[in-house]
């Protein structure tokens, strides 16, 4: 069993380093949050992981919350300030700094080569993170039809998000998933 | 468009700037941002920045989201930052910041601590399953969205990157580290390439 200052390094080193990695938005982490979070530390299960994405999800505000719930399901309050910091902090900075350096290169070649070069990576990462997930949720037929169909209706038209989670809530609380 | 950081005392701007908000006006807006954006702030930022307040042209917007799209870290929290730098330096940046993870920051708490007390009740675990459930579908259906432009590219390179990102990371599990560091440097030795 790790002290209070382990964990919370610990937590603040992953996520970090994570974050830096987090190319295209917080859910293209969220393949390797699951990795460590259930996989290499055990901190939760796969389907405790997803009900934390789920929540994370249908919380007001940015995706990289879910750091926040991550932090706090291992650590507390103190936990979830560390992750979020983590995960925000050096990435912030790194914002700021190169932001006004890359501003000043608006139309050098480079510039678009690294920008074109990774929208493909982010958005593998964003499917892998879907994939991750819902291989925890997909536990039955209708747990992968409302997947789908959330998918489809996602894809197809431009409806508030809100009404499908309240739908896909009250199918599971009928029991259906 | 220059460096408009601006100090207290200065002179009023012409009528042609843009109104550069204080830095309350400027906490205030990105908290109301990270409140109103369920499953995706990009379009509640842009229509705050952009269509309510005034603070950015589309075009200005589109060069910042651009360049916060591919900074490493979550979009929405770097444009706040890059967004508060131009306005106020960096108190600009530091208070963006606030009012962004601010609210949701509070709010995840006090759903973490209703989850921890009472996570185990059947009806909230069932209700959460579906709402999991849809949410996968959410990304999923965003991510197609997304990939669609992939699809334009003649040789078909862009698509497999994605394929072999996606594969990589999400089936076969590599950190993301390994998978990142091989195919990163790649795709943009692509890129440059064929520029």
């Amino acid at each position: 069993m790790k002290d209070d200052g382990g964990i919370l390094l610990t937590l603040a080193g992953y996520f970090a380093v994570m974050s830096l990695f987090a190319i295209g938005g917080a859910n293209s982490a969220v393949p390797e949050m699951q990795r460590v979070a259930v996989e290499v530390e055990h901190w939760m299960t796969a389907r405790q992981f997803s009900n934390i994405f789920a929540i994370a999800q249908v919380t007001p505000g940015p995706n990289v919350i879910i750091v926040t719930l991550i932090g706090y399901h291992v650590a507390g309050l103190v936990g979830a300030l560390v992750a979020t910091l983590a995960m925000c902090g050096p990435t912030s900075l790194f914002a700021f700094y190169v932001g006004r350096v890359w501003e000043g290169f608006k139309d050098a070649p480079w510039r678009s080569a690294i920008q074109a070069g990774l929208l493909p990576i982010s958005i593998g990462l964003i499917a892998a993170s879907g994939i991750v997930v819902a291989s925890a949720t997909a536990h039955n037929f209708v747990a992968v039809a409302t997947t789908l169909a959330t998918a489809v209706v996602t894809y197809t038209t431009r409806l508030n998000p809100l009404w499908i989670f309240a739908a896909a809530a009250l199918l599971g609380l009928g029991g259906l998933l | 468009m220059s460096e408009t950081i601006s100090t207290a005392s200065a002179p009023p701007p012409p009528i042609s700037s843009p109104p550069v908000p204080t830095l309350l006006e400027l906490c205030a807006a990105f908290a109301i941002i990270a409140l109103c954006g369920f499953g995706g702030v990009l379009a509640w930022s842009r229509r705050m920045l952009v269509e309510e307040r005034g603070w950015m042209t589309p075009e200005e917007f589109n060069d910042a989201y651009a360049l916060c799209q591919f900074l490493p870290g979550p979009n929405v929290v770097n444009l706040s930052v890059v967004f508060g730098r131009r306005i106020r330096g960096a108190l600009g940046s530091a208070v963006a910041l606030l009012g962004l993870l601010g609210p949701p920051f509070v709010i995840v708490t006090v759903i973490g601590l209703i989850y921890a007390q009472f996570g185990e009740i059947a009806a909230l675990q069932r209700m959460l399953v579906g709402v999991a459930a849809a949410a996968v579908g959410l990304v999923m259906g965003t991510c197609a969205k997304m990939a669609l432009p992939l699809f334009k590219d003649p040789l078909g390179l862009a698509p497999l990157l994605a394929l072999a990102t996606l594969v990589s990371v999400g089936v076969l599990r590599w950190p993301l580290y390994w998978a990142l560091g091989g195919l990163i440097p790649l795709s943009i030795a692509i890129a440059w390439v064929r520029r």
